[in-house]
This record gives C-alpha cells, sequence and structure tokens, in this order.
C-alpha cells in the first residue's frame, strides 16, 4: 500500500474553559491514504468534530492541539507535522484550503449572505492561485459545474439564500475543491438534508473522489453513511479511538464491546417492522465527568471490575490493519474470546 | 368514523397559508401545505407520517393538536365509545378537555422542558391545570409516572439541566401521559438523540403502547425508526399522501415511485449491502407552485404524459392505498425482506 497521505498520532486536544479540562481528543490515531476514505463514527461529545479541527488547526478557544503528530505528506514529498505549526502562520493557511479542503455540516451558516456564491469562489480561488479576475470567475463556473449545479453560468450571481439545501451544500464542495486540495474533510456534511439530497451528496462526493484521487475523512454519527462510503473507519468514543479498521471488518466483526453494542442499537429498514432494538445501558457522561479507566467502562456488559475502572487499556493490533483498545484483546491469555 | 376501534378519523384535511407581498399585504398566493389528507388511527396502533421537509407532515401533526386551524376537513376523534369530536370545528373553550386526550412529545428534549421547574412540577403541571389541586396527590401520581417511564423517583425535586436528552425525553413522556391521554402525537421524538439513547426511547414507546393502550400518529423523516416503531405508514409528498400501507408492505412492496427512491436513498448499516441506489433528479416541489398533474412527476423515472396533466387518487392496490396512474403495472423494488445480514 502507498504511503499514508496523513498520519494522525497519538492526537490530544484539551479544552481548557474556568470550570474544569475537557478532554476532547485524547490520544487519537489513525492514517489516511491517497484516495481512501476514513469514516469517523462515534455519537455526541466522542471528539470526532474536534478531530477535524485540530487537523485544520481551526480548534477554537480555550481548546488547544496538547501533543501528538499530525504528519502531512505534501507533493513534493515533504513531511510537515500540523500539530507544530502556529495555527496563524501563512503556512498553515496555505494548507488550510489548499492541501486540504472541509466541508462542514451548516451549509447556511458557512457561506456569506453579503457576497454572491461566484465572489466567494472567486476568493478561494484567488487566494490560493495568482489568476486573473476573468480566470477566477471562469473556474468558479467549472467548480459550480463540476459538482453538479444546473444552469452554472447564472447561479454564479446567485446569493446563497437564493439557493436549497442541497444546492447549498454542493456550494461547499465546490469552495472546498477550488485550490483542487488532495485531502477532503467532511464533517456530517448530509445530517442537516433530507434523505434523497443526502443520496445526492454522497454520490457527488464519491464521484469527485474518484476522478481526482481525492482522500477524504467523513466525520459521521450514522453508521449507514460509513457503512456506504469508507473503506477505512475508526470509532470513537469520548475522545478516544477505541476500535480502527476496514469497513468490512468494522460492521461484521467488531470487537470492542462498544462498536458491538452500537451496531446492535442502530435502527434499520431491513430490521422486522416493531421489532425491540438492543440499547446500551445508561447515557454519555458529561464531559467534565469523564469517567477513570476506560472511558467505557460504566456501560460495558463486559467490564472487568479492578481493571477497566482503573487503567487505560491499550491499543491492540488484531492483523495488519485492525486495531481495539480494550483489555479483552490487550492480554494474549485472553484474547480469544 | 368506519369502525368503533377508529381512534382518529381525518378526512380531506386541508391547511393553506397565504402568501402575502406588498404594503398592503395582498394575498398574492398559497402554500398548500397541506392538500386533501386523509388517513385513521386505531385504538393502540401506530401510524407513521414520513417524507422529506416540507411535505407538510408536521403541518398535519399540528393541525390535529389544533395548534394551527385548518383551512378545510375533518379530524374526527373518539372521546369516549360513543361519541366522537371533529377538532378542527371545534370551539376554542371545548378544546381544553380534548387536550387531555390527545397529548404530545416534542422533538428537542433541550428547549421543552422549563428549566426553572423542577421534575415534579414539570410532570405534575398538567395535572394541576386540569385540577389536581393536592400536592400530595400530585406527586404520588408523577411518581407513578416517572416509574412508568424507568426513571428513578428521587430524580423528582432535581431540575432539567441534571438530565441527559435521553433522561429529558421520559421526562417529556412522563409529562405527556400525566393524563391519560388515548392518543399521543410525537414530531420526531427520537430525531435529536444519539443513537445508543434513541434505542432506549423507541423501546419505551413501544412499550408504553402495550402497557396502555396507546395510538400514536409518530410524525419522522428517519425511515428505520420508523419501521421499528410503526403498524402502518403514510407517505407525504408535497402536501398530499402519496402512499398508505402495513409497514411491511411500505418497506418491502412499495407501490409509488416516491416511496422506492426514498427507501432507496435510506443508506443501509451493512458495507455488503452497497446497492446501486435511485439517485432523484432535482430537488422536492415547491408547495406554493406544485407542478400540474402528480406534483413527484418532475423526478418521477416511470412518468408519463398523463402523469404531467392529470392528478392521481389514492386508490386501493393489493391492499395499500396509493396515489399513482401507473401502481398497477409497475413492479417497484422495496428493501429486502427481514433478514438481517
Amino acid at each position: 500500500m502507498a504511503d499514508p497521505i496523513l498520519s494522525v498520532r497519538d492526537l490530544v486536544t484539551y479544552f481548557r474553559p474556568e470550570e474544569g479540562v475537557v478532554r476532547a481528543v485524547d490520544g487519537a490515531s489513525f492514517d489516511l491514504y491517497p484516495g481512501g476514505t476514513l469514516g469517523i463514527v462515534g455519537e455526541s461529545g466522542c471528539g470526532k468534530s474536534v478531530t477535524a479541527r485540530s487537523i485544520l488547526r481551526i480548534v477554537d478557544r480555550p481548546g488547544e492541539v496538547e501533543s501528538g503528530e499530525i504528519l502531512l505528506r505534501r507533493d513534493d514529498g515533504g513531511i510537515v507535522d500540523l500539530a507544530k505549526i502556529d495555527p496563524r502562520r501563512r503556512e498553515m493557511r496555505a494548507i488550510r484550503g489548499g492541501d486540504i479542503g472541509y466541508v462542514f455540516q451548516e451549509p447556511m451558516s458557512s457561506l456569506s449572505a453579503f457576497y454572491t456564491i461566484g465572489n466567494q469562489l472567486m476568493e478561494a480561488v484567488r487566494l490560493h492561485r495568482a489568476v486573473t479576475t476573468k480566470e477566477a470567475r471562469q473556474r468558479a463556473v467549472e467548480l459550480l459545474q463540476l459538482v453538479g449545479i444546473p444552469r452554472p453560468e447564472q447561479r454564479v450571481d446567485a446569493y446563497s439564500f437564493e439557493l436549497s439545501g442541497g444546492l447549498r451544500q454542493r456550494v461547499m464542495i465546490a469552495l472546498a475543491l477550488a485550490a483542487e486540495p488532495r485531502i477532503l474533510i467532511a464533517d456530517e456534511p448530509t445530517t442537516a438534508l433530507d434523505v434523497t439530497t443526502q443520496a445526492q451528496i454522497l454520490d457527488l462526493i464519491r464521484r469527485i473522489q474518484d476522478e481526482r484521487r481525492l482522500a477524504v475523512i467523513l466525520i459521521t454519527h450514522d453508521m449507514g453513511v460509513i457503512a456506504e462510503m469508507a473503506d477505512t473507519v475508526a470509532v470513537m468514543y469520548l475522545g478516544k479511538v477505541v476500535e480502527s479498521g476496514p469497513v468490512d471488518a468494522i460492521f461484521h466483526a467488531p470487537r470492542h464491546p462498544y462498536t458491538q453494542a452500537l451496531l446492535r442499537s442502530i435502527p434499520s429498514v431491513l430490521a422486522e417492522p416493531r421489532s425491540r432494538l438492543a440499547t446500551i445501558a445508561g447515557s454519555i457522561p458529561h464531559p467534565y465527568a469523564r469517567p477513570e479507566g476506560c472511558p467505557f467502562h460504566p456501560r460495558c456488559a463486559r467490564s472487568i471490575a479492578g481493571v477497566c475502572d482503573r487503567t487505560v487499556p491499550v491499543v491492540t493490533k488484531l492483523d495488519e490493519r485492525h486495531e481495539v483498545r480494550c483489555v479483552l484483546y490487550g492480554r494474549p491469555a485472553e484474547a480469544a474470546e | 368514523m368506519t369502525s368503533p376501534q377508529t381512534i382518529l378519523s381525518v378526512e380531506g384535511l386541508k391547511k393553506y397559508f397565504p402568501i402575502r407581498r406588498g404594503l398592503l399585504r395582498k394575498v398574492v398566493g398559497e402554500v398548500k401545505a397541506v392538500d386533501d389528507v386523509s388517513f385513521t388511527i386505531d385504538r393502540g396502533e401506530t401510524l407513521s407520517l414520513v417524507g422529506e421537509s416540507g411535505c407538510g407532515k408536521t403541518t398535519t401533526s399540528r393541525c390535529i393538536l389544533r395548534a394551527v386551524h385548518p383551512t378545510a376537513g375533518a379530524i374526527r376523534f373518539r372521546t369516549d365509545p360513543t361519541r366522537n369530536v371533529d377538532v378542527a370545528v371545534l370551539p376554542r373553550a371545548e378544546l381544553r378537555p380534548l387536550r387531555r386526550q390527545i397529548q404530545m412529545i416534542f422533538q428537542d428534549p433541550y428547549s421543552s422542558l422549563n428549566p426553572r421547574m423542577t421534575i415534579a412540577d414539570i410532570i405534575g403541571e398538567p395535572l394541576l391545570v386540569n385540577g389536581v389541586s393536592s400536592l400530595a396527590a400530585r406527586r404520588t401520581r408523577v411518581g407513578e409516572l416517572l416509574d412508568l417511564v424507568q426513571l428513578p423517583r428521587a430524580y423528582m425535586n432535581r431540575f432539567p439541566h441534571a438530565f441527559s436528552g435521553g433522561q429529558r425525553q421520559r421526562i417529556g413522556i412522563a409529562r405527556a401521559l400525566a393524563l391519560n391521554p388515548t392518543l399521543i402525537v410525537a414530531d420526531e421524538p427520537v430525531s435529536a438523540l444519539d443513537v445508543s439513547v434513541q434505542a432506549q426511547i423507541i423501546n419505551l414507546m413501544l412499550d408504553l403502547q402495550e402497557r396502555l393502550g396507546l395510538s400514536y400518529l409518530f410524525v419522522a423523516h428517519d425511515l428505520s425508526v420508523v419501521k421499528h416503531v410503526s403498524h402502518r405508514v403514510a407517505v407525504m409528498y408535497v402536501g398530499r399522501i402519496v402512499e398508505v400501507a402495513s409497514t411491511a408492505t411500505i418497506f418491502h412492496r412499495p407501490k409509488h415511485p416516491y416511496t422506492e427512491a426514498l427507501l432507496s436513498a435510506v443508506p443501509t448499516p451493512d458495507p455488503r449491502r452497497r446497492a446501486k441506489r435511485i439517485v432523484l433528479e432535482g430537488e422536492v416541489a415547491d408547495p406554493a407552485n406544485a407542478p400540474p398533474g402528480c406534483a413527484f412527476h418532475p423526478r418521477c423515472r416511470y412518468a408519463i404524459e398523463r402523469c404531467r396533466q392529470e392528478l392521481p387518487r389514492l386508490a386501493t392496490v393489493d391492499g395499500s392505498l396509493v396515489a399513482c396512474h401507473r401502481s398497477t403495472e409497475l413492479g417497484l423494488t422495496g428493501v429486502a425482506s427481514a433478514a438481517h445480514a
């Protein structure tokens, strides 16, 4: 396999408001390969969005990337550690948008209502490329065409509020692709959309990815979207990647008790009508009250008293690509299920 | 009403919102949010209204609660075995006793509970409003209700901020049950919750229905959730019902092309089932300016000339009610049946 285009190692991002510490991301590691799709999945508070924002170095105060490495392989083969760059420096601004494009959940609040979408696209193009106004406008029309917006020559002069939610999200994707990045980070790109519009947007992301060998990090709470799109999956719970591996292994041979329980609890159109769902006991703890030891132990059916509530389990490699952070697999004697 | 088992019968319901323009606020058009909707719900039954944003499912539910005043149609609700009332035309003064029997569960458990009231006050408020003046009697009932939604009685004196989303939704359900309603209107009750908590609330709603014989009108956009709660499903598109059938029939043998496309668009949580999707072209039609004929025809891959001109009426086809000119000739695809991979 080719070298990863992005490697995150032991990423730690904490928020330190006056009331205490929120360990939003607490040691996350994963790799992204050229042309591949990494799905990061988890429930609220698991740190999936903060992970994305940490990579882009746009974590809001009082949050800060505290340690770890975010290694980006650039076109020339050189490697930069984004965790070590000052987020306000020009170098980081060139990477943001230039090497890594990003799309967020709320297309309405991410687009300006004061400028036409053409203006915003042209600005994004000219931020990274030295082109004339005319060329930038031509490029804006091409980008709208690429993301499947009908009548791009006219729509380039429209304002975001004149567009539907689905079209706005297409504009967001066009903006993210303006400088031809090699990585696209999409954080819940379809959560605010209806299901038929979601299908259109997922289709679009797949098509563009194939055409440009784009590497995608797709962040979502929706296991269905992950199953549909990802080739590698990282499951997060309370700031930690508890399990990662190829999508088929995660869905058909999950090892971490959280992944197993989560998969059992998702409603499915394939289920028997009116069938009860398996549940996970309790609820996600408050950010200030994270459990000691394994973050999942208070809700885990297989928790071992005196072990899981005391020590943070280490990552165990089950095979070349499948890793799990759980004591059930940590000690070889108990590894056999 | 059709049968004594029927608790709610909606007949030809319409809700048009005027579009006003200019200095004199002249009416220049109408948004036909709900346009000739009919359905029934039986005692102990769950009917789900599904569709995408703007299809009129929420407006329909708000008409039944009389939170909005319907433009036309009847909403017959059975108040006791021998009597029914038309909620659509009931004078305001007569609505209050009715509201004991029809209750609602809201989508957002964060904004639907007053942060300044204790749990006992929140759940006890409908009792107080309806004449249970003794504090002791109210607290006894609140205790029973907390048992019912599986929350510890000790939570009674706490405030909402101390609770998670799932616990708040349980509190909202306890409040809805306080006056022993017969019909519960639940508008997206689990869509704001995390998956692991969503499953708990779905199971709770199923249990309560069995124990108390409740009827649910369940408004939702998530078809997977709908599969787990419904006896029957009504699919809406631009203000109209396009198909009504039993849950198994809707999912496995859809008869309307829109239902087929909707099912096909739902991502399946199994990477081995990455099916070829039917990706609909274009956007949902504007209810202020719906296309002539069948509103779905501009996006329908089976559309013929007749669909562009003539509005299809709901008709019975193999036990389903379908509004499609071609429903008898098309063999549409649903989701694979029950076998969980």
